[in-house]
């Protein structure tokens, strides 16, 4: 009898666990439109980096030995370890149907590079289930590339974006890192990211993807590898393209290529990480951005 | 003898310039469709308005500053004076061809954030109309629609800083796109995204639809949480058709 009242309970809390994902699914449902019988027609498309081309139909073994468990059958994310993952600790395994991608060298809104997504599979998502696959070779990777493409109807009729303009490094000074301290006020990147980069800024905990999941912001603080690459190069492109599907918005409108890498080198002081900027920011002295401040007087 | 072939050539060089003249005025109105009536009405709410929630903009002390006064509520349903439903969007989903239905009108709408609320609330647009996103408030803002990308509209994530330049965007396809702002989580309206001309309702809930030609025509009236309602209306040649709403309050 006891036994039975306990089932009772858990068959309770499973049916509300089944309404509450049924209702959370059922955006999801009606975006995954793509059957097996739409992706057999698309088996022909290619992915070209470098001098290297991938053809889908070569990439789809190494998919479903390495990447079907997460990413599912169709390439809509629910595959059937995605269940375990739970946002924002664990965020859930890419929808391709969608043909939405965080880390691309394009502008917002637009598709990536293929060379974005080769570099994507090889570096991994850190903070993510989604290990770095650099023991697949060149060719494996690009296969992937067309193969993750084939799953996306923006491939056929659109071209990926015209790439950011990343120009060459300037040499890291006091000025710029001071400058860099004037952005990141001026943007508001603290907002979100905290004033130490702690990602405790006051819209911080309220975050959501663009699937109503929550997320949370890059924490500078705690050691992590930005998600779209840790060279400087790489943390200009995050924040001038944006992580599409996620809060994060592009600066590229807002943010001149000189104040970019000044952005970056303020950037490097807050990260937990040694570097020279950190030391450089130690013998200036510099305070956080003081969020009371009123706009443009830090 | 010669005068007189003179005074005939030019009265015939006159008028031939006036028959050019009146083919061209004929011309010109058959290109703006002559005769284009339009479709008004009222529409408005059936029941108690429903109580919107007071906004706590506490999180950014420049939004809750700018309404110490007059504080913000949510703008799911606005009801105005005798019960008009405010920011309800109406379109013709039936009857429109030809030029009618794929002219792109040139004027561009505005979507201002002001206050960290959005002006007007619902942003109506024509398929590939462009418009414009500025900002009138000294707090940075994303702005990030979030359409379904299987209808070609992609989403985008857009910032704002104070005093930056208007973002001038368009869209692709027919559809009721959410935008959010994630700075600021209360930030949200729409695009109402149509195709042929359209109307947004005034704060009395009155709308008028200009640049109908004659002709039967399905009207749909959209609000972001009643959902649609259609009528037939019937525009006679440089007349006006009218189409009034009721949405029951929930």
């Amino acid at each position: 009898m006891e036994e039975e009242i306990t089932m009772g309970k858990i068959l309770g809390k499973w049916s509300l666990w089944l309404g509450v994902t049924a209702f959370f699914a059922l955006p999801l449902a009606s975006w995954a439109q793509l059957t097996m019988q739409d992706l057999k027609a698309k088996l022909n498309t290619e992915a070209h980096v470098g001098n290297l081309t991938g053809h889908a139909k070569d990439g789809a073994n190494a998919y479903r030995r390495y990447c079907v468990g997460c990413h599912g059958d169709l390439g809509d994310g629910n595959g059937e370890n995605a269940d375990w993952m739970e946002p924002p600790l664990y965020p859930k395994p890419r929808n391709f149907q969608l043909g939405i991608f965080k880390c691309r060298s394009t502008p917002s809104g637009t598709l990536p590079l293929d060379s974005d997504l080769f570099d994507s599979i090889g570096r991994g998502f850190d903070r993510s289930m989604m290990p770095p696959w650099n023991t697949l070779t060149k060719q494996e990777k690009v296969d992937l590339v067309a193969w993750v493409k084939h799953f996306s109807p923006r491939w056929a009729n659109e071209k990926s974006g015209d790439p950011i303009k990343i120009g060459p490094e300037p040499e890291v000074t006091a000025e710029r890192i001071k400058a860099g301290r004037d952005v990141f006020a001026r943007v508001q990147c603290w907002k979100c990211h905290g004033v130490v980069g702690q990602a405790n800024g006051p819209s911080a905990s309220t975050l959501t993807d663009d699937l109503g999941r929550p997320i949370a912001p890059f924490n500078f603080t705690e050691g992590a590898r930005p998600k779209c690459g840790s060279s400087d190069a790489d943390i200009y492109r995050i924040f001038m393209t944006g992580l599409d599907g996620t809060p994060m918005p592009s600066y590229a409108d807002n943010i001149k290529p000189d104040e970019g890498w000044d952005l970056v080198f303020y950037l490097r002081t807050l990260m937990s990480q040694n570097s020279k900027e950190k030391e450089m920011a130690k013998q200036l002295n510099l305070k956080p951005v003081d969020p009371n401040a009123p706009a443009g007087q830090q | 003898m010669k005068q007189n072939s003179a005074g005939f050539s030019g009265a015939a060089v006159l008028s031939a310039i006036v028959l050019i003249a009146c083919g061209a005025l004929i011309l010109n109105q058959n290109v703006s469709a002559a005769g284009e009536g339009k479709i008004t009405g009222t529409v408005k709410l059936d029941g108690t308005a429903p109580h919107m929630k007071g906004i706590d903009m506490s999180k950014d002390p420049y939004c809750s500053k700018a309404h110490a006064s007059d504080p913000a509520h949510l703008e799911t349903v606005v009801v105005g004076s005798g019960g008009g439903l405010q920011n309800v969007v109406l379109y013709i989903s039936d009857g429109l061809t030809g030029g009618a239905l794929t002219a792109v009108p040139s004027d561009e709408p505005v979507f201002d954030q002001k206050n960290c609320v959005y002006t007007p609330h619902v942003l109506a647009m024509d398929v590939s109309q462009k418009f414009k996103v500025v900002t009138s408030d000294q707090t940075t803002h994303n702005i990030h629609p979030n359409p379904n990308p299987m209808t070609g509209n992609i989403p985008w994530n857009q910032s704002q800083p104070p005093g930056a330049a208007p973002v001038e965007k368009s869209w692709k396809a027919v559809e009721m796109i959410p935008v959010q702002c994630n700075i600021h989580p209360w930030m949200h309206g729409y695009f109402a995204v149509v195709k042929g001309p359209y109307a947004t309702t005034d704060s009395s809930g009155n709308y008028t639809i200009n640049n109908v030609p004659p002709g039967s025509y399905t009207v749909t009236a959209w609000q972001e949480d009643y959902g649609t309602q259609t009528q037939k209306v019937t525009v006679a040649a440089g007349g006006a058709g009218s189409a009034n709403f009721t949405f029951k309050a929930k």
